[in-house]
């Protein structure tokens, strides 16, 4: 690998941007394609859809054998609230493979015992979110129900173009939620991305159940598949 | 700050490549090896990265430790001549017996020099 190359991809993962490697396996030629410069590529859709799965192959081409290495930031999952729900959501996301921080200002709530090997901020959101860093390789979820912990939070993710922003509330809740999102300059496209209520249509009834529903939603979001659309009778349809 | 420590959150495995450019950026002579496809029980998934310096160092893992050494090998060779080369390890290939690969999966590793 040219050693300017290399700089080049590391340089793109620092900054936590998405990026691909086409190596010919019989001359060793080599090229790096930014996420950004995908468009331009004639294989575009091709590579965008690597891109969502993450996985990297060999391809048998006219020109020879290639191998195409997907770069793509590590995962991070963003929870408000040390509730119920995020202590079983907390370690099966980590163990989904997401850098996982809850955050949640209330001490009785955020304590070390209910949160055992997690990364957690007892903290107001607006003071840690910036060393936190939600960008759009991060699955974002509200889930205290308190409007004062959960909204500026839940405004910042769809700023920030988080993957996945979901809001815990009933639709009535949520309504509400969103006229004052709206008041706080949040227009209705970026609105409509919070899926709310939150989670797989899967019947969640405990804590526990809607937590893998959050998971597996967050999931569906990350590989680029509506699950809400692809599901004959999901939540929304 | 190095590029590995800027790196240390992320996934272990992902270091590597900023370990590869930190030694190169030492004066180091490097190869780099990637695992481009895996077939059966592979320990170790498509793009996991070992790194080698030309005293035969490495840093990451491209197998459960079975082939490491015959990579390392192979890698010194390609530090040498500067021409890439692909790799194949499987239960079908004699000599990956001889290296180790138990564990019944068979992988192709691309390996090339960083200059």
């Amino acid at each position: 690998m040219d050693a300017t190359l290399l700089k080049a991809l590391n340089e793109e993962r620092r900054n936590r941007r998405a990026a691909l490697v086409i190596t010919d396996l019989g001359s060793g030629a080599q090229r790096l394609v930014r996420e950004a410069g995908i468009g331009a590529e004639p294989d575009a859709g091709e590579l965008r859809q690597m891109l969502l799965s993450g996985k990297s192959r060999t391809q048998a081409t006219e020109a020879g054998e290639r191998f195409i290495a997907v770069h793509l930031p590590a995962t991070k999952f963003v929870i408000i609230g040390a509730v119920h729900i995020s202590q079983v959501l907390a370690p099966m996301a980590m163990a989904t493979g997401f850098d996982v921080t809850v955050i949640d200002p209330r001490t009785a709530f955020a304590t070390p015992e209910r949160f055992a090997g997690i990364n957690l901020l007892a903290e107001w959101p607006d003071e840690v979110l910036g060393d936190v860093g939600l960008d759009r390789w991060c699955a974002f979820a509200a889930l205290t129900h308190d409007p004062k912990i959960d909204d500026m939070p839940l405004a910042a993710a769809l700023k920030a173009g988080c993957f996945y922003v979901g809001a815990l509330g009933s639709r009535k809740t949520h309504a509400k939620r969103l006229d004052r999102l709206m008041q706080a300059g949040i227009g209705p496209e970026f609105a409509a991305r919070i899926h709310a209520p939150i989670g797989l249509d899967i019947g969640a009834q405990s804590p526990a159940e809607i937590a893998v529903s959050v998971l597996a939603e967050a999931i569906a979001a990350l590989r680029g598949r509506d699950a809400r659309r692809d599901t004959a009778g999901g939540a929304a349809a | 700050m190095s590029g590995a420590e800027a790196m240390a959150g992320g996934a272990v495995q992902d270091d590597i490549l900023a370990i590869a450019e930190s030694w190169a950026g030492e004066g180091r002579d490097v190869a780099l090896a990637t695992v481009i496809e895996t077939w059966g029980s592979a320990p170790r998934p498509v793009g996991s990265h070992l790194v080698i310096d030309a005293d035969g160092a490495f840093m990451g893992s491209v197998s459960g430790g079975c082939v490491e050494g015959a990579v390392v090998t192979e890698a010194l060779d390609v530090i040498g001549s500067g021409k890439p080369k692909v790799l194949e390890f499987g239960v079908a290939d004699e000599t990956a017996w001889e290296v180790g690969l138990s564990c019944g999966g068979r992988i192709r590793v691309y390996v090339e020099k960083v200059a």
